[in-house]
């Protein structure tokens, strides 16, 4: 039996939408009950710091809107007349059809209408992602799934130092602009084309066609994009670099660009000589606040907690670990990780250093994790990277709160990151101002 | 007429007060219409975007009660309204003195297996959970579409926890496909307090005045002293206690009809408060009838004439130049039933015109069925016929008529503002909806819509570097013809 769930976090798997509207003028259309697709709006774009519809989402989102008629009758006719007003009316590229619960439980045949349009050459998916399949995660997966099977075709020729990123997931990053522009940013410095298929510039239908053009593929998280990766390599043969740590700072920056060089066949040299440029810079700022940030006096926190998603608690705490010199207290991973990777996760937070390793609790029930904080020896006061939803056992255990991870509510994110050199300067930064806002 | 308070679920709006989701026209018109008929008939769209449903609009007012605790049975992602109204919550809480902490929240998260086996162990489980973590005076269990679908005896179990945790445990049925009119979840949570919560009065409060509201700021308490009378805010930030004595007061005022009226009238027709029949209090007209009414139920009407007459001295040199600096100005709005007629009471009295207007639904009637209290009749009487929509929040059709319209401020109540900025049309979503009542609500409506038109450069600059996600096609036909079907 799955978790009930205080503080939702991840919501159901129709959040893809938000995946669809990150690329570029791609268009959802949602065959689902009336609700669903504005509460996910709510929820993984204004909850995710303030961000808004974007070009097509938000309340321009088509939807089948089902009633009780369709319940009983089936609604494969509404969404026919959906599909053929949303061409008419919605000026987009790309076209991927989600079902709801409603859709799911009474048994819609959406392929089938789905194929009629492909029949005539229009750019359009569909993926079946009833919210009680699955979190948002699993609705990310299986639209990325959706593209490759229905929608992809085979390449001329690969394009030698072409990647594509499976990297920060719409939405449920609520950083995943910034993030995945730094992520291309960094492969850019070493000589690398990335291909990172959501956000501004990233290029819509066109960067999905290039999807089977790529020399590799790679995914940067400890499992998210690792299907889709799979499912590329067997369909076009396509490799792929599975890097579980999404880089944050210096020492996590420096062997992500080594790893990803020596998959690539690049010259070490050169990344050696780019990570040592980009270091000296990183620890010129580093080192000019250095006294401040060893000081006791303000109860400069030691030990953390991660409230996040695998991919962020991963990354966080190995940031936390090997650059800041902090302790991991308990890791709290969020999603719904499937069963088949939870070892590799809970694996991947030992030997964060060498002799620091992280005990990682899976639950998406805050009132589970709220009890297993306070559980926990503060004597010094800890710092909590969570959520919104985690502002309240913070000040139970006396901690120091920040959001990073959906929802956040008390944030404006616009192109702010936590990847890179630049990403582990921001969150220094965002630690210590918070601290210090709080001492006035 | 009735509010029937034996069946666990509430009679639909569209059955109860013939309300459709789709018009457009004369408002006059439309009006005649209503009162000829129970139904006109709902106009189906060919496309449509998405829409509210009935289990968020129940949210809005279940899960701000300050010591009861929701549990929603369903999916997850049902909850995705949950973390902004956890914002709200906060938010009012800190406005009002009180305990700021997370909304007392629980979802089953129904998955693929409860879809096959039924969720009722999980139901059982969160309720438990949902008494042992939050400690509520009372629960209420919201349903979702699927939670229908697959038929979980939702009241029977509600039922059965009550008597074993001893608190009231209120089953509220709200699942969306049941209602193509989303204000029928105010309407189920309120069946469900009138139901379970409120107890029939130990002794009248005569100074004590229900107001139906939102999250608005306080502006009744001013108003209510000076005729001797307090107000008593319902539902959100009250609590399990203060509800049950609802009863007790001496009338119920609303501010919104489509909030308010299952709730108000079924006061009245089982509690016996007095609901006060009037337009709602925006604009001078409206307020005017609206306290004169009150002073009428509580007997206090010297007391009224009095506040009327000082408070029309007081804004009358302020609201000159107000409607001297906004004379001409063109209006569109974009809001629900009843507040959607009320901004345009506003504008008007504030000397705008309306330039077009988009209303997410129309209710025939009230639940009083008295037409002192229909709001449509009130701006046609006092401000003359007009152009309506009736659009269910169809951003398509809003954004074609507003670009069409071309007006010199947008003024949302929900949704749509994102497009008006696309379009280079300033405008404002009013979140607070005492901002603009009584007299006062005049000046600072006008305060607000000068400062916003007064310095367009943001709009402009996101307007000259944006497109809209419509086509050009769309955009040159008529807002309204794919309702009924065309198209």
């Amino acid at each position: 039996m799955s978790e009930i769930i205080q503080g939702p976090r991840h919501f159901c798997a129709l959040g893809a939408q938000q995946t669809v509207t990150s690329i570029e003028r791609a268009i959802p259309i949602v065959h689902a009950g009336p609700g669903c697709s504005a509460k996910l709006f709510q929820a993984m774009a204004c909850s995710a710091g303030n961000q808004g519809a974007g070009y097509a989402g938000g309340d321009s989102i088509p939807c089948s809107n089902m009633i009780e008629r369709d319940v009983v009758f089936g609604g494969e006719d509404k969404l026919r007349s959906l599909i053929e007003g949303t061409l008419k009316i919605m000026d987009g590229d790309f076209f991927v059809v989600l079902t709801g619960c409603t859709a799911d439980l009474v048994g819609d045949d959406v392929g089938s209408i789905v194929r009629e349009f492909q029949d005539r050459g229009i750019p359009i998916v569909f993926a079946e992602t009833g919210g009680f399949k699955g979190d948002a995660y699993k609705g990310h997966e299986l639209v990325l799934q959706a593209i490759i099977e229905q929608h992809l075709q085979a390449a001329a020729v690969k394009q030698q130092g072409f990647v594509n990123v499976f990297a920060a997931v719409p939405g449920h990053d609520p950083f995943w602009e910034g993030d995945l522009h730094e992520l291309k940013r960094l492969l850019n410095s070493i000589g690398l084309r990335a291909n990172i298929l959501f956000g501004y510039g990233s290029g819509g239908i066109d960067a999905l066609n290039a999807i089977p053009a790529a020399e590799f593929n790679l995914v940067v998280s400890p499992y998210i994009g690792l299907k889709a990766a799979q499912l590329l390599e067997k369909k076009f043969g396509t490799p792929y670099l599975h890097y579980p740590v999404l880089p944050i700072g210096a020492t996590e920056t420096g062997k992500f660009l080594g790893a990803v060089g020596d998959f690539a066949g690049i010259d070490r040299k050169f990344i050696d000589k780019i990570i040592k440029n980009k270091e000296d810079e990183y620890y010129h700022y580093l080192s000019r606040s250095a006294d401040f940030l060893i000081e006791s006096r303000y109860n400069l926190p030691k030990r953390f907690f991660n409230i996040n998603d695998a991919s962020y608690a991963l990354a966080v705490s190995r940031f936390l670990v090997n650059d800041m010199g902090y302790i991991p207290a308990h890791q709290f991973i969020t999603e719904d990780v499937p069963a088949e990777f939870r070892q590799d996760v809970a694996d991947y937070f030992q030997e964060l250093a060498p002799g620091i390793s992280s005990g990682v609790t899976f639950s998406q029930d805050g009132g589970v994790i709220n009890e297993a904080i306070q559980g926990f020896d503060n004597t010094t006061p800890p710092l909590l990277l969570g959520s919104s939803w985690d502002v309240d056992v913070a000040d139970w255990v006396n901690g120091i709160h920040l959001s990073m991870g959906l929802p956040i509510t008390d944030r404006l994110i616009l192109y702010h990151t936590y990847v890179g050199y630049r990403g582990g300067l921001n969150l220094v930064e965002d630690i210590y101002t918070k601290l210090l806002s709080l001492q006035g | 007429m009735g509010i029937n308070l034996q069946d666990p679920v509430v009679q639909l709006r569209e059955v109860r007060l013939g309300s459709i989701t789709g018009y457009a026209g004369s408002a006059a018109k439309l009006y005649e219409k209503s009162q000829q008929t129970t139904t006109l008939g709902e106009q189906e769209r060919s496309f449509s975007q998405c829409i509210s449903c009935s289990a968020n609009q129940v949210k809005n007012q279940l899960v701000s009660i300050r010591d009861a605790a929701v549990v929603e049975h369903g999916p997850t992602g049902c909850s995705g309204d949950i973390p902004g109204r956890n914002l709200v919550s906060r938010s009012g809480r800190k406005q009002r003195n009180l305990p700021v902490h997370n909304l007392n929240y629980i979802s089953t998260n129904l998955d693929e297996n409860d879809m096959i086996y039924g969720g009722r162990d999980k139901l059982e489980t969160a309720i438990r959970e949902a008494k042992r973590r939050f400690d509520p005076k009372a629960i209420f269990v919201t349903t979702t579409c699927a939670a229908a679908i697959i038929g979980d005896d939702v009241a029977g179990i509600c039922d059965m926890m009550e008597e074993d945790i001893g608190i009231p445990v209120v089953a509220i049925f709200c699942e969306g496909f049941r209602s193509r009119v989303w204000a029928t979840g105010f309407d189920a949570a309120y069946h469900g307090i009138l139901r379970k919560i409120v107890k029939p009065a130990r002794q009248k409060q005569p100074d004590l005045i229900n107001i139906i509201n939102f999250q608005g700021c306080d502006v009744f308490t001013d108003l209510l002293s000076r005729l001797g009378l307090r107000p008593n805010y319902i539902v959100p930030y009250t609590t399990v206690e203060q509800l049950a004595h609802i009863s007790e007061a001496a009338a119920t005022l609303q501010i919104c009809n489509t909030l308010g009226t299952y709730l108000a009238a079924g006061l009245e027709e089982h509690f016996g408060v007095p609901e006060i029949k009037a337009p709602l209090p925006y604009g001078v007209a409206g307020t005017d009838a609206y306290l004169r009414e009150l002073g009428r139920v509580v007997h206090k009407e010297a007391a009224v004439e009095q506040l009327i007459a000082d408070e029309k001295e007081r804004i009358a040199p302020k609201l000159e130049q107000l409607r001297r600096n906004l004379a001409g100005k063109k209006a569109f709005i974009g809001a629900g039933d009843g507040h959607g007629h009320s901004i345009l009471a506003i504008i008007e009295e504030l000397g705008m015109q309306l330039a077009g207007s988009c209303i997410w639904h129309h209710d025939l009637k009230n639940d009083n069925g008295d037409e002192r209290s229909d709001e449509l009749k009130h701006v046609i009487t006092h401000y003359g016929n007009f152009s309506i929509g009736i659009c269910n929040k169809q951003s398509f059709e809003l954004v074609n008529l507003m670009n069409k319209k071309q007006p010199d401020i947008y003024i949302a109540r929900h949704t749509g503002t994102i497009w008006a900025t696309k379009l280079g049309i300033p405008s404002f979503l009013m979140g607070d909806e005492h901002f603009g009542l009584g007299y006062q609500g005049l000046i600072n409506y006008g305060e607000l819509i000068l400062d916003t038109i007064s310095n367009p450069a943001f709009v402009k600059n996101i307007a000259a570097h944006n497109k809209l996600p419509y086509t050009d096609w769309w955009l040159a036909q008529e807002p309204f013809s794919f309702l009924g079907g065309g198209c």
